[in-house]
């Protein structure tokens, strides 16, 4: 086969292409969670949000015919339940954490109820674009495949950072999120701000999760999340809520996930499930370098905290 | 906001506007916060709004601006009856208002802070455009601010010369402060207020401030109001009153306590020349990992206060913080009668270690604890409140905790209530009667009198006094110079995590202080 011509050079090729296809789900539930945790909130029920739109993306893409719709539909589910978040979160002395973690297990409960007739039937696919068809060899070319929803997360990355410094939005959330108090005097309506932020994180949570069934692994199965809503949540710190971080940390943990099956694909099979934990080895080990007893965290929104 | 009809009483569009609020009342629970109270300023007068605190003072700016909504009452805006239900509102007619605590985003630059705050905040912002503006806002400006610096990271001082030039930028023709200069120097302090008043002068503007520093109301202000447990006590042209008469309408007929008498230690003529706290090369990282106090050396003898002055956010905070246990320090030591000292409960006890930290609520109580567990902190588990050191005796705490309620005149429903539910000052004088209630050698006290009326800051003074009399080295860290000056014994200034400055009280003058405390 022409693939074992490439040898060793296989590995950063597979890490490569696997980094992207892994990555997606978490950049854009990430980039949702941004949105969320500028307003000064947690919304830890992405995770539900993420299988949530997982199974109504699915469902509609079959349905209808079109993944488009399917995706569409996702990005609906997750924003009903980012307002659903948002309004309980509004109510005096709720806190925002136990509303999430409330969500997370009715989202999956649910998802999982309302997908059963789905699990067998083949729903059309999300298209990829062949960015390796220069080349004749099979494996270059099926690396290079690249999904069109990476792309749109792509662009999203720097229009989300360049909204949040350039417009008029964009300094509301950041207000509303880092001091409520200024943003009350400016006469802004705090919940409010929040409800949007919410529910567009839930959107992008709910996109994120149709990746996962409408294009890798691309069948909808209860299987299909393995804490990818949950990792982003702390894809987001890592990332110092800063987009174009959240773009970089999740092409690290999608690379670091793919790192198991591509050293698989060349023979390596010794500590498989080892190098399949990676991601959440990473995870640890950069919390552990970057939280400090003696300092907070630069750039967190002030208005985050456990205790509300 | 284009009126196309025009009103006959409508305030013209510019300049000076004149305010009238007219038998304000306002009701919390049980509290009558203000009382048909009536306050006027004229257009272009600078108008000093003086009370102690409790007074009203702040409520009453509050329902002005919208922020609460006054029970009866009502404000004319330029002669014009005018019902302001949101600060919004009160924005778009011109009114503004800088404050007590910060309203700025620290996470964001000055100049977010100042573009965001215009009612007229387009959907996309041209940075480059607004920059211009910024800058020739600045130019005519007496002093400025460091437009690109995260608000975070600015001074205490300049945030609030921030907060004001903001108010400024958004062209506020009645400007209402909350104690603008609490967080100034002196220097600075007359800086922005000779600033406001030349403004006023040219008739572009009208100042409501409150204040408590009669300093300030002869040098800057035309005419005061005073507030008195929430009613009008009394108002004049500043030139016909003396602080005398503003202050006996502030207190109305209580009276003071006598100050505590200076008594020398011992007998002996001078402080004893033992040294119980010594502080060397002393170095403090903030909570964003920087330094904060820089290699600070003090030393502070038994029976003296030593009063330490500067504007908040030069490293003082961290500075008790890191003699109270609750920072770690990054170098130098901190000596207690000549032993190395580790911040442990042990070592406070045997030392007799006794602090009095800002916010006392927040750094010295568990709010949702009772008073009588929040006093008996420091010795909970020794005998009479334990048995062998872990089974507690509620009756023990409560028996000691009636003693420091009455000796102290802490006003709580009982040893049981929460400490949360009591007063700011009720807080402090439990703490107080926590700390130095014992035997103590060393006191270290922050800001011990912020926010509370005369006669509990006489009382406190007189203990704080009573307990240097008494022996104890006093370590007195005070935005207050005159709290400084009525009890400190040598005086040293705290610039940018420094010592720049140490004298004896008597050969030190104001003049001297406040310049080193602007670092000049």
């Amino acid at each position: 086969m022409s693939a074992d011509l490439l040898g060793w050079w296989g590995v950063p090729l597979a890490v490569l292409a696997g980094a992207i296809r892994v990555s997606t789900p978490f950049l854009f539930v990430s980039l949702g969670e941004c949105i969320t945790e500028k307003s000064g909130r947690i919304n830890l029920g992405l995770e539900g949000t993420l299988v949530m739109g997982a199974m109504s993306g699915y469902a509609v893409s079959y349905l209808t015919g079109s993944p488009w719709l399917g995706v569409l539909a996702a990005g609906c589910a997750g924003a009903v339940f980012g307002i659903l978040h948002a309004l309980i979160c509004s109510l005096p002395r709720v806190n925002d954490i136990a509303v999430g973690i409330a969500l997370m297990l009715f989202g999956i409960g649910l998802a999982f109820f309302l997908g059963k007739p789905f699990i067998q039937p083949q729903a059309p696919n999300l298209p990829s674009i062949p960015f390796g068809s220069w080349s004749d060899n099979a494996q270059v070319q099926d690396s290079l495949r690249i999904n069109a929803l990476f792309l749109i997360g792509v662009v999203l990355a720097p229009a989300l950072l360049w909204c949040f410094r350039n417009t008029r939005w964009g300094l509301i959330l950041r207000t509303v999120g880092d001091s409520a108090d200024a943003a009350r005097a400016l006469g802004y309506a705090v919940n409010r701000v929040r409800l949007f932020a919410t529910a567009g994180g839930g959107f992008l949570a709910g996109i994120g999760g149709s990746f996962l069934s409408l294009s890798y692994p691309g069948s909808w199965s209860e299987g299909l999340s393995s804490g990818q809503g949950i990792t982003a949540v702390a894809l987001v710190i890592f990332a110092r809520w800063n987009p174009m971080l959240c773009f970089w940390a999740s092409l690290l943990f999608g690379g670091a996930a793919a790192l198991g099956p591509a050293l698989q694909s060349v023979g390596i099979t010794q500590g498989y499930y080892l190098f399949n934990a990676a991601p959440y080895l990473l995870t640890l080990l950069i919390m552990i370098l970057t939280c400090s007893r003696d300092r907070t965290l630069a750039g967190a929104p002030g208005e985050l905290g456990v205790t509300r | 906001m284009v009126m196309f009809v025009p009103d006959p009483a409508a305030p013209p569009a510019s300049g000076a506007l004149s305010l009238e609020a007219l038998g304000m009342s306002k009701q919390f629970g049980a509290l009558r916060a203000l009382d048909d109270v009536t306050l006027k300023v004229e257009a272009g007068s600078f108008h000093a709004l003086l009370g102690e605190n409790g007074a009203g003072k702040s409520t009453l700016v509050k329902c002005i601006m919208g922020y609460y909504t006054p029970d009866t009452g009502q404000v004319m805006v330029g002669n014009h009856e005018q019902p302001i239900d949101s600060p919004r509102m009160a924005h778009t007619l011109g009114l503004g208002m800088v404050y007590q605590h910060f309203t700025l985003v620290p996470d964001m630059t000055v100049a977010e802070n100042l573009v965001l705050a215009r009612t007229d905040l387009p959907a996309m912002i041209d940075w480059k455009k607004e920059h211009v503006d910024l800058e020739s806002f600045f130019v005519t400006m007496p002093f400025r601010v460091p437009l690109d610096r995260k608000v975070a990271a600015l001074s205490a001082g300049e945030k609030q010369k921030t907060e004001i030039l903001k108010q400024l930028y958004l062209k506020r023709r009645f400007l209402i402060l909350d104690e603008p200069t609490s967080v100034l120097t002196p220097g600075e302090a007359d800086e922005v207020l000779g600033l406001l008043r030349d403004m006023t002068r040219r008739n572009e503007l009208t100042v409501l401030t409150i204040t408590h520093k009669f300093r300030e109301v002869f040098a800057f202000a035309d005419s005061v109001t005073v507030l008195r447990r929430g009613r009008f006590a009394g108002s004049g042209k500043v030139t016909e009153l003396t602080a005398d008469d503003m202050a006996k309408m502030m207190m109305g007929d209580q009276k003071l306590p006598d100050p505590a008498p200076r008594m020398d230690y011992m007998g002996s003529g001078s402080p004893r020349e033992e040294t119980r706290l010594a502080i060397q090369s002393l170095q403090v990282a903030d909570d964003a990992g920087q330094p904060a106090v820089k290699s600070v050396s003090l030393r502070v003898r038994a029976g003296e206060i030593l009063g330490i002055a500067g504007v908040s956010g030069n490293g003082q905070r961290e500075l008790v913080e890191a003699i109270a246990g609750q920072r770690d320090i990054a170098g130098g030591a901190i000596v207690l009668h000549g032993e190395a000292f580790d911040a442990s409960r042990a070592a406070m006890k045997r030392h007799k270690l006794s602090c009095l930290p800002e916010e006392p609520l927040r750094n010295a109580c568990v709010a949702t604890m009772s008073v009588a567990e929040n006093l008996a902190f420091r010795r909970f588990d020794e005998p009479p409140f334990a048995a062998g050191g872990w089974w507690l005796k509620p009756a023990a705490f409560r028996e000691a905790a009636k003693q420091v309620i009455a000796r102290y005149r802490v006003k709580t429903p009982g040893p049981d209530a929460a400490i949360g539910q009591l007063s700011g000052g009720n807080v402090q004088r439990a703490v107080l009667g926590r700390e130095i209630g014992g035997d103590v050698n060393v006191l270290v006290a922050a800001n011990p009198c912020f926010g509370l009326d005369f006669a509990a800051v006489a009382d406190i003074h007189g203990q704080i006094m009573a307990a240097r009399n008494r022996g104890a080295a006093v370590l007195l860290v005070s935005e207050d110079l005159d709290e400084l000056f009525e009890l400190s014994d040598r005086i040293a200034v705290m610039f940018s995590g420094r010592i720049v400055f140490e004298d004896a009280i008597g050969n030190a003058d104001l003049t001297v202080i406040g310049r080193h405390m602007a670092g000049h």
